[in-house]
């Protein structure tokens, strides 16, 4: 046993710094934001905190759909620009699954009601779209593996295809989906309100991220999903079929995006097959941000972009979209990679 | 010579538009360990590559205690009971060495019997069980790539190229746990260039040339002579001591 | 000399070549049709200009832009904006030459500053970044349009006046009857041969460009980007440069297509709608053909013209039948035009052209 000690006990390793600093980035922007409320007399500290928090709460659900999208670019190298197409299903969903449970959802006595109408709604249309996911991938990802240029295409026009089918089904017009009767109107503290519906959204978007994080760091699924995102071929050489791996995390991606476009489309009142593209763009500017294939880096880019988003379209809301796009350069220039890069080998 | 656990007949293998290995014949007896030899380029990756399905055989056959691995996926070469130890050892660093044990672990959590064996020979990997493991040294790391393959009893052990940029001490290190894992019945293949390490360690030998086999026989052979040695192995074999 | 202006890159293939002598004498004959024919013509023209800049950067250098249409646009913009009757914007100086010229100039600056920096941006971190940058860079830039309604007119867009020269007032000729048909030699006459000049011209110079040695390196970084940077070409400086040269081209494109439409709009030339028509047309055509533009960009065009036809006369017949007259509705043709174009994209990724020079070849 004598040669074996030569690696001595004592060595210690070099520490593993917990990069905190992009975390700092959401106050940065939200303390720039606050004295330009003033400047252009949009009004006081309060409402300002109450588009920080709104802000927030539209970040949580753009983290929603870029969550799988950059999940599955990480696992398998996938671009897949078809994505938002989930995002107008979960709208599309919950104006039909909303309309058997229509008596409790507008029941305005109870809220425990309500939501339940809600998330019954929601959780059908995550499921139907996961099955409908799951088609997706086999129609038109499968067939491109490994090559962008064709991913980019073929999920383009595969978006294109699916949005125009749901004119077909549902017509061409907007149609009304609001939020739960007793969460619209707005929470007033003092001078500061806050609108009931992106409070619950914030609320839920956080558990759901919570829950990811414990999924990806306690569970084996979740190891096995991260260490595939690093180096596949030996995730594989172990003896697991990463494919299958991939396909399961497409269908819960997809699933995401649909209650992502649920909430969305309550948001702004109406579903139609404009929004998931529309949320692409957020998608693409915050996976940016992020670094391909983080989770953590999605969640905090997700929240800058809803921020910024937010009082950009109070201030200038004419350039309102080219705020984050400020946001990703400015970041980009910082760390090209993106804010968490993942290490692929 | 004992019977064969891994035989490779006539194995072409292409990358691209390039032509890799043309006809690789050989075996590897079961419960030996067999050193692959050659130069840069001759080969000895991509063949440890096709043996595991990460790249595809276009013609021959790789047979594995009667099972044919060139039509098997890489999950399922990997689920025989091979394990593989690549280059650029494959940790994943991300991923501290508790949770790389974990994954290579098939069959339910590791058995902490086998992991005091495992730690008998790398201490290190018992120190920093909970550190990332991407902040472990070369050799730490090539250590848990090996404790990786030997969490779970295997059939076959394939390494490419251990002992590259290692210290010699650590080198030792290496040595001994090859033993032991082949004194508890694993057959190992060991792509080298080091010939000194290779000589230590090897049962029998196979040198390649130019994506062929140059070269078959038992390491004690090849050890005592040396005009063969100069004749397949060249000058490099030198720089590499 | 046939041989030189087309850079010595032949169509290699006797049907092709044929087809293109078609479309060429086609258009070149398209005024004497009609006013109809005219539009349709000029639309062609412009479209194969537009497609060929797009396969410069799609085909030849890898890299996929949707900002193409964002540059139309501010190609179409810079010429409108500038010749609206002076007195409400400063920078109105009411129809005219000079007009023109300095529309164009203003325009193709802007559009270079803007591929250069998005071009920074994208090309120096990962190319499969310039996708998503391009596309939400122009999201950015049409909503912007849209809602400055004081500066772009918003979504109804600028109505303008061109020099008399180009206008359809002015008449140098009388008119005659050619089978049947009237045909007037009006400023719109003329304006319709200086699209199809101008569209002439920068064809043969994409086609000049893509066979230089400039687009031979292009190819190469395209092939295998890590070989070429280590022969030590500056990759991100061929990309960034083939991606202004293009934006360059398709803000010419948009110029023209403003002076000929007398008319410019967000929809008319930054709409997602047409990006994606420029897209099917370079995957159906052809990519990296160049003459896979011609051929896309007609086919298309004839072909959407046609199938909303076909789809108005098949959709009354299965009116009573929900669903199907649903998917048969003439607004729908984008789905059936996706659908060939996922089909095209699988099964023949080099399209039109690649086909029939393969067939040429005697590949099958």
């Amino acid at each position: 046993m004598s040669t074996t000690q030569v690696i001595a006990a004592d060595e210690s390793l070099p520490k593993k710094k917990l990069d905190l600093i992009p975390v700092f980035l959401i106050p940065v922007v939200a303390l720039i934001a606050l004295p330009l409320y003033y400047a252009m007399g949009m009004g006081s500290a309060s409402d300002w905190l109450t588009a920080t928090i709104a802000g927030i709460g539209m970040g949580l659900i753009i983290f929603l759909v870029a969550s799988g999208f950059s999940l599955v670019f990480g696992l398998m190298d996938v671009l897949n620009f078809g994505h938002g197409i989930f995002v107008t299903l979960g709208a599309y969903f919950g104006v039909a699954f909303l309309a058997p449970f229509q008596t409790w959802y507008d029941d305005p006595e109870s809220i425990a009601l309500n939501l339940l109408a809600l998330f019954a709604a929601a959780g059908l249309g995550m499921l139907v779209t996961a099955v409908v996911g799951l088609i997706f991938e086999r129609i038109i990802v499968r067939p491109v593996y490994g090559n962008h240029l064709s991913q980019i295409l073929v999920t383009s026009g595969g978006m294109i295809v699916a949005g125009e089918l749901c004119v077909v089904f549902w017509g061409p017009e907007t149609l009304p989906l609001l939020p739960p009767t007793s969460l619209t109107g707005a929470l007033v503290i003092g001078t500061f309100a806050m609108e009931k519906f992106r409070l619950m959204t914030l609320i839920v978007g956080m558990i759901l991220f919570l829950v990811m994080v414990l999924l990806l760091n306690r569970t084996k699924l979740g190891l096995l999903i991260r260490a595939s995102v690093q180096d596949r071929e030996m995730v594989e050489a172990l003896g697991y079929k990463v494919k299958f791996l991939f396909i399961t995390v497409f269908a819960v991606g997809a699933a995401l995006a649909s209650l992502g476009g649920t909430f969305y489309g309550m948001f702004i009142n109406g579903a139609n097959n404009g929004i998931g593209p529309a949320m692409m763009i957020n998608i693409f500017i915050v996976i940016i941000i992020a670094g391909m294939g983080s989770v953590g880096g999605a969640l905090i880019a997700a929240i800058l972009v809803g921020i910024a988003n937010n009082y950009a379209g109070l201030l200038f809301p004419n350039f309102a979209a080219f705020t984050s796009i400020a946001v990703m350069c400015a970041v980009i220039l910082w760390r090209p990679q993106g804010l968490y890069p993942v290490a692929k080998r | 010579m004992k019977l064969p656990l891994l035989k490779l007949e006539g194995v072409n293998t292409h990358i691209g538009p390039y032509h890799i290995l043309y006809g690789i014949d050989f075996e590897v007896p079961e419960g030996e360990l067999t050193m692959l030899l050659g130069r840069n380029g001759a080969g000895k990756t991509t063949t440890l590559r096709t043996i595991m399905g990460m790249w595809k055989a276009s013609a021959g056959k790789v047979i594995f205690e009667g099972k044919i691995l060139s039509e098997m996926t890489t999950p399922q070469i990997g689920n025989l009971g091979i394990a593989y130890v690549p280059e650029n050892k494959g940790i994943f660093t991300d991923l501290t060495v508790r949770e790389n044990m974990v994954l290579a672990a098939r069959n339910g959590a590791p058995d902490s019997a086998r992991l005091d064996w495992i730690f008998t020979y790398m201490p290190a990997l018992k120190k920093f069980w909970e550190q990332p493991s991407g902040l472990l040294s070369g050799g730490q790391k090539q250590m848990l790539s090996i404790a990786r393959a030997m969490v779970e009893p295997r059939r076959l052990l394939l390494v490419d190229e251990p002992s590259k940029g290692l210290a010699p001490a650590i080198v030792q290190n290496l040595v001994e746990a090859f033993k032991a894992m082949k004194q508890a019945g694993t057959t190992i293949l060991v792509v080298e260039q080091n010939f000194n390490f290779a000589k230590s360690l090897g049962d029998t030998v196979v040198v390649m040339d130019n994506g062929k086999v140059a070269h078959r026989g038992t390491m004690a052979d090849l050890a005592a002579n040396e005009a063969l040695q100069h004749k397949l192995l060249g000058l490099s074999l030198d720089s590499h001591q | 000399m046939l041989n030189k202006l087309l850079s010595w890159d032949l169509p290699r293939s006797k049907v092709l070549a044929a087809i293109l002598l078609v479309i060429f004498l086609g258009l070149l004959l398209t005024p004497l049709a009609g006013d109809k024919a005219m539009g349709a013509g000029a639309k062609i023209c412009i479209f194969i200009i537009l497609v060929a800049s797009f396969d410069l950067l799609l085909g030849y250098t890898g890299i996929l832009s949707f900002a193409h249409t964002m540059f139309f646009g501010i190609g179409a913009y810079g010429v409108a904006m500038i010749s609206v009757e002076p007195g409400e914007h400063w920078w109105a100086l009411g129809p005219g030459w000079g007009s023109i010229f300095l529309g164009i100039i203003v325009a193709v600056v802007l559009s270079t500053l803007i591929a250069l920096f998005i071009s920074a941006f994208s090309l120096r971190v990962r190319t499969m970044y310039f996708a998503m940058i391009t596309l939400s860079v122009s999201a950015a830039v049409q909503t912007l349009a849209m809602r400055s309604t004081e500066i772009t007119g918003g979504e109804d867009g600028i109505n303008f006046t061109v020099p008399d020269l180009l206008s359809p007032l002015y008449t140098f000729a009388d008119s005659i009857e050619l089978f049947g048909q009237k045909v007037e030699f009006t400023g719109a006459f003329i304006m319709y041969y200086v699209v199809f000049i101008v569209a002439l011209v920068l064809f043969l110079f994409v086609l000049r460009i893509v066979n230089s040695p400039f687009g031979r390196v292009l190819q190469a970084i395209r092939d295998n980007e890590f070989r070429a940077a280590a022969i030590g070409y500056r990759v991100v400086l061929y990309r960034a440069a083939s991606s202004v040269l293009g934006a360059i081209i398709a803000t010419l494109a948009g110029c023209m297509y403003a002076l000929f439409l007398r008319y410019q709009g967000p929809e008319a030339t930054m709409g997602f709608g047409i990006m994606m028509d420029i897209l099917f047309m370079v995957v159906i055509g052809g990519m990296a053909t160049i003459y896979g533009a011609v051929i896309g960009a007609t086919l298309m065009l004839i072909a959407q013209n046609y199938l909303q036809d076909l789809m108005k006369i098949v959709q009354s017949d299965v009116s009573g039948i929900p669903f199907v007259s649903g998917l048969l509705h003439p607004d729908r043709w984008l789905l059936w035009m996706g659908i060939l174009f996922i089909i095209v994209v699988y099964n023949f990724p080099w399209g039109i052209v690649g086909k029939l020079r393969m067939r040429a070849l005697g590949i099958e």
